[in-house]
């Protein structure tokens, strides 16, 4: 069997290439392995922003998700503020169905965009690359969360600006630094949910991408996305006790619209704090889980294995 | 500088991999043994299937062996994950990795920063590598429009980002075109010759690229490994006598002759397309001679000087390391059986209807 092209290379220029192929010299292997954790915080900070470049770079590479990101998503939120409109609805609810718009965009990204990236990442073969490098691979999932909340937070931002102006939506807030401790929290929350989902991706493929698929459409429907969740009774109570974008969403509602009266759903303060739980909760669980998928994963073989 | 380095690159011991499978688990590797020396090029030869990948993934610290020990430059693979990850990289052939949607030298800087490097020495180690690799034209260029040669010259680059102790390359020229094989050849040689100290494991089933490039191979088949030495060493083990190809311009009586001589084991006319297309013109004879031994060659001289005949050419056969395949194994690379299962790990079938993710980001 022949090798192509095998012929004696002509001797390189070595001295030239000495200086590239050297970055930073080290005495022994030993030396280069042992690092201080100083080192090991500045490698997993900087892969944050390592991993969530691609994303931001993304941005400006295609302006097609101008149209599918935004404009497309905006039908949406104004077929309901139609809806509401011809069934003579209270003012506030054209607003809280702008505020579900823009929060949408943040549950889709954290759904196919983090929740499901570890089936992507895998399949492209950068997974067994992200596990080879000598940082956390929270770090990654960080750099993804990150990356995705600067994708989000435009598409985000452009539907509640073109819908507040397009439909008058006037906003009553009387507690500005809540709400946006509430918006970041959600936030927070959301992208943690996001990471533990993410993790389970490391050991279970397809399974794992068929709960994803299960849950967006439910989960659409219970955070209320589109209506007030108190009126859900019961199962609006289970769901801010449980989704952050329903908790979230529900507190961000009573505070940018004060003048709503109760909603028969725990005060804002309340929800701050489950969301705070939550954010500790699903950050925490996710390190663990992908600990422990690793693991498995490697003993099982399953961190090179692609699924195609 | 490696005076200072203690103890061997890569130290395995009694690996074993099963991969438990349906009907019956695959071994992929067998109880492996194997030390490589710091600074050395070290191969693994052998067909699809053998275990080759397979053991670079443990040593990578992709996979946990199921028995046996594994240590980099002391680092248990099993334990001592972050130090190893630290000193070592790794390209395979084929890789795909990275974004399409970056140009070539964005996804670098990308890939640098989780080897710990700065924002700005990333860049500049970039511009460094990309130029060393001959990508200099290619730096602001997405990743989706390189060609295949190109796309493993980034993902070299992208190996030597850390500045990897021990550098792993699994079929680093799979796919790719005689030219672009080249080039990547010629960067492992000139990585060496520029950085000494640092070790190379590669992985190769192309013979002539083992035999070229390593200064020790390992034949490995079915998660074995068969021999160990260094190229000519492997091939002595199947070369027990001398092998000459003989050209002279005539030979009264047939090579028979020469058959009778002390010390030739056979002499036979060869029947083989002359290599020399002037050959038939000039009307030669040329004779395949095996001897005892390379001193019986002086008594053929002599012997030809009598019979009136002259040497227009004489050259030593050397076997191939395919020679030696054949011979440790009884069958040749192009009929090994592909188990399909040690070096690949059974996948699952591509599910209908899901997106290209060529471009998620």
């Amino acid at each position: 069997m022949a090798a192509p092209g095998i012929a004696r290379p002509d001797p390189a220029p070595v001295a030239p290439l000495r200086l590239a192929f050297v970055g930073r010299p080290t005495a022994s292997p030993q030396e280069a392995a042992n690092w201080t954790p100083r080192q090991v915080m500045a490698n997993n900070l900087r892969s944050v922003v390592g991993r969530a470049y691609p994303r931001v770079r993304g941005l400006t590479r295609e302006p097609s998700w101008l149209l599918f990101q935004m404009l497309l998503p905006f039908l949406t939120t104004s077929s309901f503020v139609f809806v509401y409109r011809a069934l003579d609805a209270p003012a506030a609810y054209i607003g809280f169905v702008v505020i579900g718009g823009a929060m949408t965009a943040f549950w889709l990204n954290v759904v196919w965009m983090m929740a499901a990236q570890l089936y992507w990442e895998k399949d492209q073969g950068n997974l067994e690359l992200y596990f080879a490098a000598p940082m956390n691979v929270m770090s990654v999932l960080f750099g993804m969360a990150v990356g995705g909340l600067v994708m989000s937070s435009t598409r985000a931002v452009a539907i509640l600006f073109i819908a507040t102006v397009v439909y008058g939506v006037s906003f009553s807030i009387s507690q500005w630094a809540l709400l946006i401790a509430v918006f970041i929290l959600t936030l927070a929350a959301l992208y943690g949910f996001g990471m533990m989902l993410a993790s389970l991706f490391v050991m279970w493929g397809r399974e794992a991408f068929h709960l994803t698929q299960l849950m967006t459409e439910p989960v659409y429907f219970v955070s209320g996305l589109n209506f007030p969740v108190g009126r859900l009774g019961f199962i609006g109570a289970l769901a801010i006790a449980l989704i952050p974008l329903a908790v979230g969403l529900d507190a961000m509602r009573q505070l940018a619209f004060v003048s709503t009266g109760p909603t028969g759903t725990p005060a804002p303060w309340i929800e701050s704090l489950i969301l705070v739980v939550m954010t500790v909760f699903f950050i925490g669980l996710a390190r663990w889980l992908l600990h422990s998928m690793e693991e498995r994963a490697r003993r099982e073989g399953r961190l090179t294995v692609r699924w195609r | 500088m490696s005076g200072l380095i203690q103890g061997p690159a890569i130290d395995v011991r009694g690996i074993t991999r099963v991969y438990k499978a349906k009907p019956k688990d695959v071994t992929a590797l067998a109880g492996i043994d194997l030390e490589v020396v710091p600074g050395e090029f070290f191969g693994l030869l052998g067909p699809n299937g053998a275990g080759k990948t397979t053991l670079i993934k443990i040593l990578t610290t992709l996979l946990l062996p199921s028995a046996g020990t594994a240590r980099i430059f002391g680092f248990d693979v099993a334990r001592e994950t972050k130090q190893i990850r630290r000193i070592m990289n790794m390209v395979a052939g084929g890789e795909q990795s990275g974004y399409g949607i970056l140009e070539a030298r964005e996804q670098l800087w990308m890939f640098s920063q989780f080897y710990g490097l700065g924002a700005r020495e990333g860049w500049r180690r970039v511009d460094e590598l990309i130029d060393a690799v001959g990508l200099g034209e290619q730096r602001h260029q997405r990743v989706s429009t390189l060609s295949t040669g190109q796309r493993q010259k980034m993902n070299f680059a992208r190996g030597l980002l850390n500045d990897p102790w021990v550098f792993f390359l699994d079929e680093p020229t799979l796919g790719l075109d005689v030219s672009a094989a080249r080039s990547v050849r010629e960067l492992m040689i000139s990585w060496r010759a520029a950085v000494p100290g640092r070790t190379i494991l590669l992985t190769t089933h192309y013979m002539a690229e083992a035999d070229e490039l390593c200064e020790r191979i390992a034949i490995v088949d079915r998660g074995r490994i068969l021999a160990i030495g260094s190229p000519a060493e492997l091939k002595r083990r199947v070369q027990r006598e001398s092998i000459f190809r003989l050209e002279l311009d005539r030979l009264s009586g047939g090579p028979a002759g020469l058959a009778r001589l002390p010390g030739v084991v056979s002499a036979v006319a060869a029947t083989d397309s002359p290599a020399d297309p002037n050959r038939s013109a000039r009307q030669t004879v040329v004779v395949n001679l095996v001897l005892r031994e390379d001193s019986a060659l002086a008594g053929v001289v002599a012997a030809l000087d009598g019979l009136g005949a002259h040497i227009v050419a004489l050259a030593k056969s050397e076997p191939s390391l395919e020679d030696v395949f054949v011979e440790l194994v009884g069958r040749g690379f192009d009929d090994s059986e592909d188990t399909g299962g040690t070096d690949q790990f059974p996948i699952e079938p591509h599910e209908a209807g899901q997106p290209d993710p060529e471009e998620q980001l």
